[in-house]
């Protein structure tokens, strides 16, 4: 790929070449699941953690034969969850289920309609999480203060909203998320609102240490391609990031010289 | 004898004196990557042959499905 230097995204003491992590949800199957992981790039992957129906077909192919822990860091979120205590509960479910793997994504909501984080009570899980031994990746709101509480309980990652999850709204507010990146040790991840690959290459010309999304790939309508640009989004805002863009005024700069000119 | 526990938020029969292990051998999970919790205590795999369910004990069984 790229011939410049660059440093790996480091979550919780573990290296990872790819800084887009991608959901597994919303795909019209288990085969383009799989075939879109794998045009992302992505090396971390997001899985809920849902009751097995009862008389389900045990044979039936399930997620991990498509997405193997062999081949992908799985991490499970707590999507669904409206308080602390279950989103704990299923956190624990899920780090149970993958032989006690810490890594996990924390999402506590507050409302059914936007999807918003219940700050208080992501707070409160995330401080239990982490005594529990958990590496908390913790989606929130773009609130720098409430970004540090959480840094400060010892969370593994930030994950600030771009915009409302599977909105595609894209960056709504890169003041807020520029406050977050400079203020914080862990990794800054947006989690949420991406809707194509300019937003990812956005977020991270911003300085974001990484993007995770899943609407933006699984409800393109190509999403196999969609994830391949996806890729190439990620790779084209952060090597802008780490050139060091020229600053935006208001003033016209000739790119030609004045001397010599025929006139 | 039948006893009746909650299984994934449904009422279900099993015979008095069960464990963990048959019921998710009864529903032929062996092998599969699930986590079981009975009332919301995390049972781990190894203690699978062990744990007795009871009457009125909440079980959940659980697996990963695609989310973002």
């Amino acid at each position: 790929m790229s011939s410049f230097e660059e440093s790996q995204l480091t979550i919780a003491g573990k290296a990872y070449k790819s800084r887009l992590l991608v959901g597994s949800g919303k795909y019209k199957d288990l085969n383009e699941t799989r075939e879109a992981s794998l045009a992302s790039g992505a090396e971390i992957v997001t899985v809920a953690i849902r009751r097995v129906n009862i008389g389900q077909d045990p044979n039936a192919p399930s997620l991990l034969d498509v997405l193997p822990p062999s081949e992908f860091t799985l991490l499970p979120n707590s999507a669904g969850c409206y308080n602390a205590a279950d989103a704990i509960y299923t956190l624990q479910l899920g780090r149970e289920i993958l032989g006690g793997h810490k890594l996990c994504k924390l999402e506590v909501l507050g409302d059914e309609k936007t999807l918003f984080p219940n700050m208080p009570e992501t707070l409160k899980a995330a401080e239990t999480l982490v005594k529990d031994g958990f590496d908390v990746m913790v989606y929130c709101s773009d609130d720098p203060i409430q970004a540090r509480m959480l840094e400060d309980i010892g969370c593994a990652a930030i994950m600030p909203l771009a915009s409302l999850i599977g909105s595609g709204m894209g960056i709504l507010n890169p003041w807020n998320l520029s406050l977050i990146i400079e203020q914080s040790k862990v990794p800054v991840i947006v989690d949420a609102g991406v809707g194509t690959a300019s937003d990812a290459a956005i977020a991270m010309e911003l300085g974001c240490d990484g993007v995770l999304m899943n609407t933006a790939i699984a409800g393109a309508k190509d999403p196999v391609r969609m994830a391949h640009a996806m890729k190439l989004g990620i790779d084209a805002g952060r090597n802008a990031f780490l050139a060091g863009r020229i600053p935006r005024k208001f003033a016209a700069s000739p790119s030609s010289p004045m001397a010599g000119r025929v006139v | 004898m039948m006893i009746a526990i909650e299984l994934n938020g449904s009422a279900h029969q099993i015979a008095d004196g069960q464990t963990v292990g048959n019921l998710v051998s009864s529903m032929q999970l062996n092998g599969k990557a699930v986590a079981v919790a009975v009332n919301r205590d995390v049972v781990p795999g190894s203690q699978w042959q062990y744990r007795q369910l009871h009457a009125g004990e909440r079980v959940d069984i659980v697996w990963p499905i695609g989310g973002g």
